[in-house]
């Protein structure tokens, strides 16, 4: 009889003493480092980025990388910690951009005063909007949050508001590029942490409770569309806040502020930085967005190219990057026999 | 006012297209009493469940609580009042912990009332108000048992974890949907004394069950159900006499001595 020999893949937590609870973390720098070294790299990382680029044209795409990732981090806080699975991106976006335009344009706000406006306002409109919808679950939502930027962008065109298809020219862009470097790389910093820290608290576990399972949160005496509207407004907020800051970057603001391509990259960026990570999708971003600008060069054949990248990131890190990272950083692996 | 019963349904009907799942049945349950509803499958047992905490909308009827018309209610309003419900297949939140179960229930504006903490005061944060709940159902507190992810739990905890769902509210009734079905002898054994425990503490119950022995154990009244229409209601023993319910149960005649020795 032929002995096989079985083996499988151990997986062992570090023994690193800041996993138990207590005082630990603050005994040494090694521990203290464990837990500080990952979010010290992203936020230094993101910071000195514009100042690694010399050249105009890569900060400008630093920038609008930001705007997509405010967009996957809704996305990701809205499918996976609430199974809401929005398409609503360019939605957010263009109502952000559009409300921004007309504070700026008609009613004269400087754009520090728009950009915030458009984002607290614009969350309330999305969410009233979208409201209809909540009972709505995961494909079944995605397939209705479609239709608003489609919606919207019609009525713009056919009712000929808002500048029409020429759209509102004439915005005032940032008061330097410091400013329009930075604001948006510390907001979506902000936001990142700000979400991260949301999901932990009690509310954000009836959030996930209303994912796995409403009727119970029902049966507990919660109001289910109530728990559903405010995480929509979190999430659009935060949409309308990046169309907002699109907005003053490109100093115009038209119907293609409602293209496709802000509802579906995020989702893109989501798959490769790896779902329910929230880091992930904002990572995602960072290396799609630039992607996609450096095969410009390829012309027409762009597009094969970019789907060979995604394909490749689907079958060889389907879990997604950061899934892959934090378990080889909380984690070692060896194999034993069975 | 005393007299009042807690809880009166009042013809509760509840048609399907053209199957009527309830047809005009109307019960009253009384404080701190345990009221057993039985019948074969398909007798809408468990849709007299969902019409009373409104998880579905009946035709017609009435239900009050506490003397209130509760009947146009939504579901999270009916918990909110203090009438709760557990689900015959059970709803765990499968991705948390057991005691991370708990802290959702712990977070509703009812528990907020009635529990008399707000998070991190007296009896300290809901974390530690969920393990003592789990505790005081049966998860072994020193155990990893309440730390599990609520997917890996076997099915007897995952009925404890449905009762547990409901007391994390102070809840003045509790609707249990077949909380014995799928125990093992021995689980349902040590569930018999915490249901005669939670009637102690003055809590109401109204128990749907298929396992009539350890029912008929607690329940101070038993309604029998068939076919969406109420038989007979009254003491275990008078019921399990009634021709009509054998009938009901199983068809003939000589199947009815099966019956009393269940």
């Amino acid at each position: 009889m032929a002995i096989t020999t079985q083996r499988r893949k151990e997986r062992i937590d570090r023994g690193i003493n800041v996993r138990t609870e207590g005082i630990y973390a603050l005994m040494s720098i090694k521990e203290l480092s464990y837990l500080a070294a990952p979010r010290l790299v992203l936020i230094v990382g993101l910071l000195i980025l514009p100042l690694l680029l010399p050249d105009m044209y890569w900060k400008r795409v630093i920038t609008i990388t930001c705007i997509y990732a405010f967009l996957a981090l809704s996305f990701d806080f809205l499918a996976h910690f609430v199974g809401l699975v929005s398409l609503g991106g360019a939605f957010f976006v263009g109502i952000g951009g559009y409300l921004a335009a007309i504070a700026n344009t008609y009613w004269g706000f400087p754009p520090w005063l728009t950009i915030p406006f458009a984002a607290l306002v614009g969350g309330a409109v999305c969410t009233l909007l979208l409201f209809p919808c909540l009972p709505l679950r995961g494909v079944y939502f995605a397939i209705v949050s479609l239709m608003y930027p489609l919606f919207s962008a019609r009525v713009i065109e056919a009712l000929d508001i808002f500048g029409g298809t020429d759209g509102i020219m004439g915005i005032d862009g940032f008061s330097n590029h410091f400013v329009e470097e930075y604001a948006p790389l510390g907001l979506l910093l902000i936001a990142l942490f700000a979400i991260r820290r949301l999901v932990t608290t009690d509310f954000g576990l009836v959030l996930r409770g209303v994912k796995d399972n409403d009727q119970a949160i029902r049966a507990s005496g919660m109001n289910v569309t109530f728990y559903k509207s405010v995480a929509v407004y979190i999430a659009s907020t935060m949409g309308c806040l990046s169309g907002a800051i699109l907005v003053h970057i490109y100093m115009w603001s038209g119907i293609s502020l409602f293209a496709l391509d802000f509802s579906i990259l995020p989702i893109a960026a989501t798959v490769i930085g790896g779902s329910g990570t929230l880091i992930g999708p904002v990572l995602g971003c960072f290396i799609l967005v630039p992607i996609s600008e450096l095969l410009r060069d390829f012309g027409t054949l762009r597009i094969v190219f970019y789907a060979l990248i995604l394909v490749g990131f689907i079958i060889f890190r389907s879990e997604g990057l950061m899934v892959w990272g934090q378990r080889k950083y909380h984690q070692f692996e060896r194999w034993t026999q069975i | 006012m005393n007299n009042q019963p807690l809880l009166e349904a009042k013809e509760i009907t509840k048609a399907f297209g053209g199957i009527m799942a309830l047809n005009r049945v109307s019960f009253t349950v009384n404080a701190g009493e345990i009221l057993g509803i039985i019948g074969p499958n398909g007798s809408g047992k468990t849709t007299i469940v969902n019409c009373l905490t409104g998880f579905i909308k009946m035709t017609s009827g009435h239900v009050f609580f506490r003397g209130r018309d509760i009947s146009k209610k939504p579901p999270h309003k009916i918990a909110d009042m203090g009438l709760t419900r557990t689900f015959q297949i059970m709803r765990p939140y499968y991705s948390l912990p057991a005691y991370k179960n708990l802290v959702i229930p712990l977070f509703s504006p009812r528990a907020k009332r009635t529990g008399g903490w707000r998070g991190g005061g007296r009896l300290g944060d809901r974390n530690t108000v969920g393990i003592d709940i789990l505790e005081e159902i049966g998860f072994e507190r020193d155990s990893y048992v309440p730390y599990k992810t609520a997917s890996t739990l076997p099915t007897g905890y995952l009925k404890r974890l449905e009762l547990a769902r409901c007391l994390a509210l102070k809840p003045e009734v509790i609707i249990c949907d077949e909380i014995f079905s799928g125990l093992s002898m021995s689980e349902i054994a040590s569930m018999v004394p915490l249901i005669e425990r939670l009637q102690m503490e003055g809590i109401t119950l109204i128990m749907i069950e298929h396992r009539l022995r350890e029912l008929f154990r607690v329940a101070n009244r038993v309604m029998v159900l068939n076919f969406g229409e109420k038989l007979i209601e009254g003491h275990p023993k008078e019921v399990m006499a009634d021709e009509r319910v054998k009938e009901a149960y199983f068809g003939s005649q000589n199947m009815a001595e099966v019956m009393m020795h269940a």
